[in-house]
C-alpha cells in the first residue's frame, strides 16, 4: 500500500460513524435509482411489448381521410383557392391489387413477413345484449409470424382455425364478457345487417384490454363473406421487417410505390413513445437529485474532515508530500465512500426491485398483469455504480483541491 | 569544510498590514556535521528564515542552495520531493499524525520516498526509535504518548530518510527542562556520532552555549556568528 492510500484509509476507519453516514447517502441514492429504473424500464418494456404486438412494423392501408386536391384546384390551378370543410370522397377502403402487392413485398429482402387482412365492425349477440366488437380476417399462420399469436393462445390451436371456415379465435376479455368458452357458438351481426353463427375454436390474450375485449380472428374468406365482398377484398397489409429501426425508412418507399398510406410503428405509436420519454425523464431526474443530495453530504463531510486535519496536512507537506499527494488522500476517501456506498446501494436496489416484482398488482381491464413488470438488466447496475463513483469524485474534487493548496507555513505559524 | 546549506542575500518582505522587510540580505553558510543555533529577540525573523531555509516558503529574493542544489525558482512538486529526501523538520509542537502509531509516523516519509521495501523501512524506523530511546512506544498511537516522547518520535521521523540537514524551530520550546536536556543530548549525539547537520532556533541560552555555533539575528539581519564564513 502506498502511504497516500494508507493515510486515506486510516482517516476513513478512524472515524467510522462519519464514514458510514457519508456512505449511506450514496447507498440511498443508488438504491433508489436501481429500484426506480428497474420498475420504470420494466414498465416501458412491458408496454412496448404489448403495444408492439398490436401494431405491425409497417401498416399499409387506404387512408380515405387523407387530404386531397380540391376540384377547384384542378380547374383553376393558377388561382388562390379556398375550400372550407372539405369532406372525403365516398371511396372503399379496399386495397386494389392487394395480393399482387403482397407478393412484391414478400420478395423484398428487408421484409420477414407479410400478412394481408381485412376487418369488420360486428356486434356479438349475447342473449338480448349486443356487444360491440371487431372481427379480423387473417391468414392465421402469416399473422402468427408477425404477432406471435401461438404463444398468446390460452386455448385451442391455430391449425384448427385454418381449416375451419366458420370458426373464430376470440380475446379472453371478450370470451369472459360473452360468458363463452371454446366450443361455444356465437352469433354475430354486421352494421349492414348480415348475421352469421360462428364457433369459438380458441381464446388468446395479447395483454391489452383494447384488443382482448373486442377482437376475434377469423379466416379471410369468412370475413369477406360477412362483408359480402369478393375474394380480392383486402383492406390492410401488415408487414414485419428484419430490422425494426429501418421501418421508418422502408415505409415511405412502399407508400410511393403503391400509392397507399404506409405507416411505420414509430409514427403509429408516437403517443406511447412520448410516455416512455416522460418515464425516462422522471427516473433520471429523481435519481440525479438523490445523488446530488448524497454528493452534498460527501462534500460537507470532506470539507469538515479537511478543516479538522489542517495540522496533518501541513505536517505532511512539511515532510515532503506534494499537493497532488494530499489531493489524492482526500479523493481516495471520497471515491472509496462512493464505491462502497454504491455497492451497498446496488444490493439494496436489487432487494427493492425484487420485492416490487413480487408485489401483486391488478392491471384491470387495460393490461393483463398480476405483478409489476421489473427489469433486472445488469446494465443499470453498472450505470448505478459508475454514477455513484462519479458523483462522489465530483463532490470530493473541490474540498480535495482546497486541501492540496493549504499553505503549511500558515498552519505551523498559527499554532 | 563542506557546506551543506548556503544562502546569498536572502531578503523577504511582508505586505500585510503594511510593507515591511522581515529578512535583510541574509548570507549564511552551514557546514556538514555542524550543530548551529539561531537566536534572537522575539519577532526578529527567526521562524520566517527557517521557513525559507526549509523550502516551504518560496516567496523571497536571493538564493538558497542545499546539498549542492540551487533551490531558487523551483516548482512545488520538486521542492516537496526535495524536502522529503534532504530535509528533516522538527516543530515546537510535536505534530505527529494522531491516528497513526509512533512507528507508522516514523515510517511515512520513507514510504513517500519509496527507496526501501516496507520491511526495510520498518526495521530502519525501529532503529531510529531505538536511538531516540522510544522503541518501546513504537506500537502506541502517537496521540497517547507524553510530550517528551512525542518530540523524540518526531525527531526519529525527521531522521528516517537520512537527511542532509535537520531543522528545528524551537524543538525544545514546549518541553520541560528534563525533556529539553534529553532532546538536546540526542541532537548533540547525532552531530557527533553521525555527523548530522542541525540548525535549531532556540531561546534557551544553555542550549545554545552547548552547540557548535550560535548565530544571532536582530531585526531581520544576522548580527553575530557568521564570522567564520565572512
Ligand atoms: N504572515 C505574516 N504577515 C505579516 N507579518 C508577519 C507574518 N508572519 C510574521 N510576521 C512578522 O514578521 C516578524 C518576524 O516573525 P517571526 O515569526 O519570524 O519571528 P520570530 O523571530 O520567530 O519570533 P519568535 O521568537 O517569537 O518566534 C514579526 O514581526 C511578525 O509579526
Ligand atoms: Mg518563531
Amino acid at each position: 500500500m502506498t502511504p497516500v492510500f494508507e493515510i486515506a484509509w486510516t482517516h476513513l476507519v478512524s472515524k467510522p460513524k462519519q464514514t458510514i453516514v457519508a456512505m449511506l447517502g450514496v447507498t440511498f441514492g443508488i438504491g433508489m435509482f436501481i429500484a426506480l429504473v428497474s420498475l420504470m424500464t420494466g414498465l416501458n418494456q412491458f408496454t412496448e411489448d404489448v403495444t408492439m404486438t398490436s401494431s405491425p412494423d409497417i401498416h399499409i392501408y387506404h387512408d380515405i381521410t387523407e387530404e386531397r386536391t380540391t376540384i377547384l384546384d384542378e380547374v383553376n390551378p393558377a388561382g388562390i383557392n379556398r375550400v372550407h370543410h372539405q369532406k372525403p370522397k365516398a371511396e372503399t377502403t379496399k386495397l386494389r391489387n392487394a395480393l399482387q402487392m403482397v407478393s412484391i413485398i414478400r420478395n423484398d429482402p428487408r421484409v420477414s413477413g407479410v400478412a394481408p387482412t381485412l376487418s369488420s365492425q360486428v356486434f356479438y349477440n349475447f342473449g338480448p345484449v349486443q356487444l360491440n366488437g371487431q372481427i379480423l380476417g387473417v391468414d392465421i399462420l402469416e399473422e402468427d409470424k408477425l404477432f406471435d399469436i401461438r404463444s398468446r393462445l390460452k386455448s385451442g390451436r391455430l391449425e384448427d382455425l385454418k381449416s375451419n371456415p366458420d370458426g373464430i379465435l376470440v380475446g379472453t376479455g371478450l370470451a369472459r364478457k360473452l360468458n363463452a368458452v371454446t366450443g361455444d357458438r356465437v352469433v354475430i351481426t354486421t352494421p349492414q345487417g348480415y348475421t352469421m353463427t360462428l364457433k369459438i375454436l380458441g381464446t388468446f390474450q395479447m395483454g391489452i384490454g383494447v384488443v382482448d375485449n373486442v377482437r376475434a380472428y377469423a379466416n379471410i374468406s369468412t370475413v369477406q363473406t360477412i362483408l359480402q365482398k369478393d375474394q380480392t377484398y383486402i383492406t390492410d397489409i401488415n408487414i414485419k421487417v428484419h430490422n425494426r429501426q429501418q421501418a421508418k425508412i422502408i415505409a415511405p418507399e412502399f407508400q410511393a410505390m403503391f400509392g397507399y398510406k404506409a405507416e411505420d410503428w414509430e409514427t403509429a405509436n408516437a403517443t406511447f413513445l412520448t410516455g416512455v420519454t416522460i418515464r425516462n425523464i422522471i427516473t433520471w431526474s429523481v435519481s440525479v437529485t438523490l445523488l446530488i443530495v448524497a454528493g452534498f453530504g460527501i462534500y460537507n463531510i470532506l470539507t469538515m474532515t479537511i478543516y479538522n486535519k489542517m495540522k496533518d496536512i501541513a505536517i505532511l507537506k512539511a515532510m515532503g508530500f506534494a499537493g497532488k499527494d494530499v489531493r489524492m488522500i482526500f479523493m481516495i476517501q471520497s471515491v472509496v465512500i462512493g464505491f462502497a456506498g454504491g455497492l451497498m446501494g446496488l444490493l439494496i436496489g436489487y432487494v427493492l426491485s425484487w420485492l416490487i416484482s413480487k408485489a401483486p398488482f391488478d392491471g384491470g381491464d387495460i393490461v393483463s398483469l398480476d405483478h409489476f413488470p421489473v427489469n433486472f438488466d445488469p446494465k443499470y447496475y453498472l450505470i448505478g455504480i459508475v454514477f455513484g463513483v462519479l458523483t462522489t469524485a465530483f463532490a470530493g474534487f473541490t474540498p480535495s483541491r482546497k486541501a492540496a493548496r493549504v499553505d503549511p507555513i500558515e498552519i505551523i505559524r498559527g499554532q | 569544510m563542506e557546506p551543506v546549506l548556503l544562502t546569498r542575500k536572502i531578503s523577504k518582505y511582508f505586505y500585510e498590514p503594511e510593507k515591511f522587510q522581515v529578512l535583510k540580505e541574509i548570507d549564511l553558510t552551514v557546514n556538514k556535521g555542524e550543530f548551529m543555533c539561531l537566536m534572537g529577540k522575539s519577532g526578529c525573523g527567526k521562524s520566517t528564515l527557517m521557513y525559507v531555509l526549509s523550502t516551504m516558503d518560496t516567496d523571497f529574493d536571493g538564493e538558497l542552495e542545499i546539498a549542492g542544489q540551487s533551490l531558487t525558482g523551483r516548482d512545488q512538486n520538486f521542492l516537496s520531493a526535495f524536502r522529503n529526501k534532504h530535509i528533516g523538520f522538527i516543530f515546537q509542537f510535536h505534530y505527529l499524525l494522531p491516528e497513526f502509531t509512533a512507528l507508522q509516523n516514523v515510517m511515512l516519509p520513507a514510504q513517500k520516498l519509496g527507496k526501501y521495501s516496507k520491511e526495510e523501512i520498518e526495521s530502519r524506523a525501529i532503529d531510529k526509535l531505538r536511538i531516540l530511546g522510544v522503541s518501546d512506544q513504537a506500537l502506541k498511537l502517537s496521540s497517547k504518548l507524553s510530550g517528551g516522547q512525542q518530540q523524540r518520535v518526531a525527531i526519529a521521523r525527521a531522521l528516517i530518510n537520512d537527511p542532509d540537514i535537520i531543522m528545528g524551530d524551537e524543538p525544545t520550546g514546549n518541553l520541560d527542562s528534563y525533556n529539553s536536556n534529553l532532546v538536546f543530548d540526542i541532537l548533540h549525539e547525532l552531530t557527533h556520532t553521525y555527523r548530522q547537520t542541525i540548525i535549531a532556533v532556540t531561546h534557551d541560552e544553555d542550549f545554545a552555549k552547548r552547540s557548535d555555533r550560535v548565530v544571532e539575528m536582530s531585526d531581520g539581519r544576522i548580527v553575530r556568528g557568521d564570522s567564520e564564513n565572512a
